[in-house]
């Protein structure tokens, strides 16, 4: 069973009471425990991926060593058990997300796939020529340049919100003065993943809404690190990426409505995602198979449930504070370096638990690499971000970006390495 | 360990560049491009006779890029151009493992071997010397119209 050792493995955690026991959590991660140019390891760089617990490397091993099998197809015993863990898999992130029902849970294999999804089976099928996607400047290159593609083949208008000052909250007058009737999506990632900027979602929702458009969020970078509830939200799409949320690679999910994906066009199409099929044409599953075609990834989204468990066992208002916690004392103390420039918002309530920056004369590519002998495992570069780096005015940026399973003191090994940093080029 | 990445040679060499600027009247104007880090190298360039009369680089960029574009001006100057494209070609085979650079003959490039160990960071170091290469590739194929000002010849660096 999936959630056997998550649960196991978390006796010494006061389930869901008092503040997170740190230590007894970094146990479960064995990557964590690890030396790293003969340094003791500081994970900084769970924006980019997060680590995995053992419960979810088991549950990989036990699928392919007990149970290992196609899905939705064999009468054998092997093939229940796998379609079993399969679909208890999506009714798992169903309930992570509060989503009204599993049919509206798609895997996929990551964010951009679920984006893709729905410029291809949504946006390329209902948009027309003058209508409007909005998307702000702030996005990953995965929230842009599907909508670029989509206004190109539809004649639909790509606008999108300027980042005016990078430390002020999510500019939401700006997003309302941007809205028009013409307005028929409105994309924003919930958390940047370079400022760390929350977007108001629940906001947006009535905004877009009030316009007659529809919402999708991307949630890449808040789905593993806050409580979620996507009918409170009111979203329409959320497209999240499993491995950024002690997940395997390669396994993510949309959440959609379920009436908007009753009208969607399929994305792939062939086997498992047809209810008939004649040499004259073919009809569609029901949901959410319609938008599964082929043999899906098995073990990792039964993985990826595991990591759900994981997460839910924590409690993700527990695991939101101890990230708030963090916030505040990396913004205190990297403010206290002069010639470091931090972007985003400096009140940790504004934003996620990244960190990212600039020091005076060194390019982040050096950074980096000085904190990589120090063990600080950061990312430097454009952060599949390069309009955001344009209105920045930089080319690239180092980011940390803490997880639940970091310490205080983590962040102290960082500002060390970087006061080394400016030593070691002076 | 950092030392093996930024041996005194290079920092000298971003601390100190050699050849900073540009070029009046260039022959040879080249852009070395790599998104994935933001850098950007202008290495401009005058001849005489197919040989570099002079040769400087501008822009901005990691320790390892700037180093490497100082190095870069430092080798080439007064060589022929055929001796230049020689030398990307060494620089090139140095960093895949095929060859290894004669530090009597070459001096502070040398230095750059140590880079090998880092395959993330050797872009960095070759993108002064691809930018150099299309210069030169330009330079040949507008050669019909010797009066015209330089075409702006671009490389960019990929991120795989």
């Amino acid at each position: 069973m999936a959630g056997k050792t998550a649960t196991g493995k978390l006796k010494t955690q006061d389930h869901q009471a008092g503040a997170l026991d740190v230590a007894a959590v970094r146990r479960d991660f064995p990557v964590l425990g690890q030396t790293v140019n003969g340094k003791k390891l500081v994970y900084l760089d769970n924006g980019a991926t997060s680590q995995k617990p053992q419960s979810v490397i088991d549950t990989l091993t036990r699928y392919y060593e007990e149970y290992n099998s196609n899905v939705h197809r064999g009468i054998h015993a092997l093939s229940q058990e796998a379609t079993e863990r399969y679909e208890e898999a999506r009714g798992k992130i169903a309930s992570f997300i509060g989503a009204a029902s599993e049919r509206e849970i798609i895997f996929v294999k990551n964010s951009t796939e679920a984006i893709n999804l729905v410029a291809y089976g949504w946006a390329r099928k209902y948009l027309k020529p003058g209508d409007e996607v909005i998307t702000t400047e702030t996005e990953h290159h995965s929230n842009i340049v599907p909508w670029q593609l989509v206004a190109e083949s539809t004649g639909a208008r790509f606008r999108y919100l300027p980042v005016r000052d990078h430390s002020a909250p999510f500019d939401i007058d700006g997003l309302r003065s941007l809205i028009t009737s013409r307005t028929r999506l409105v994309a924003v990632t919930h958390v940047s993943n370079v400022l760390g900027t929350v977007t108001p979602v629940a906001d947006v929702a009535e905004m877009a809404h009030a316009a007659g458009a529809v919402l999708l969020v991307d949630g890449s970078q808040s789905a593993p690190h806050m409580p979620l509830d996507v009918v409170d939200l009111d979203v329409d799409f959320f497209a999240v990426t499993g491995h950024k949320m002690l997940g395997p690679t390669g396994i993510g999910f949309l959440y959609a409505r379920e009436e908007l994906l009753d009208r969607m066009d399929p994305f792939l199409s062939g086997g498992d995602m047809i209810a008939t099929v004649t040499m004259q044409g073919a009809t569609w599953n029901e949901l959410p198979y319609k938008f599964e075609a082929g043999t899906p990834n098995i073990a990792d989204s039964i993985g990826l449930g595991a990591a759900v468990d994981y997460l839910s066992t924590l409690g993700m208002d527990r695991i939101e504070a101890h990230e708030r916690t963090i916030s505040e004392y990396a913004i205190e103390r990297l403010q206290e370096i002069d010639g470091l420039t931090l972007y985003g918002p400096t009140d940790a309530s504004l934003k996620g638990a990244v960190f990212s920056f600039n020091v005076d004369g060194i390019h982040s590519h050096d950074v980096g690499q000085v904190l990589d002998s120090e063990g600080v495992a950061v990312r430097t570069g454009h952060h599949c971000a390069q309009p955001l780096m344009a209105a920045l005015g930089i080319g690239s940026a180092a980011r940390a970006s803490a997880y639940f399973y970091n310490f205080e003191e983590e962040i102290d090994t960082l500002v060390d390495a970087i006061r080394k940093t400016q030593k070691f080029f002076s | 360990m950092l030392d093996d990445l930024y041996r005194e040679i290079i920092l000298d060499h971003y601390r100190s560049p050699m050849n900073r600027g540009r070029v009046e009247h260039p022959d040879i104007h080249a852009e070395g491009k790599n998104p994935l880090c933001g850098d950007e190298l202008i290495i401009t360039a005058s001849l005489e006779d197919e040989s570099i009369l002079e040769i400087k680089f501008d822009g901005h960029g990691c320790s390892i890029s700037q180093a490497s574009a100082s190095m870069l001006t430092e080798q080439v100057k007064g060589r022929r151009l055929t001796e230049a494209e020689d030398l990307v070609e060494l620089i090139k085979s140095m960093f895949k493992g095929e060859v290894e650079i004669d530090p009597d003959e070459l001096g502070d490039l040398e230095a750059l071997q140590g880079i090998r160990r880092y395959p993330v960071r050797i872009k960095c170091a070759t993108l002064a010397w691809n930018a150099l290469q299309v210069g030169i590739d330009t330079h040949r194929s507008s050669l019909e119209d010797a009066e015209a000002a330089p075409e702006l010849a671009v490389f960019t660096e990929h991120s795989i």
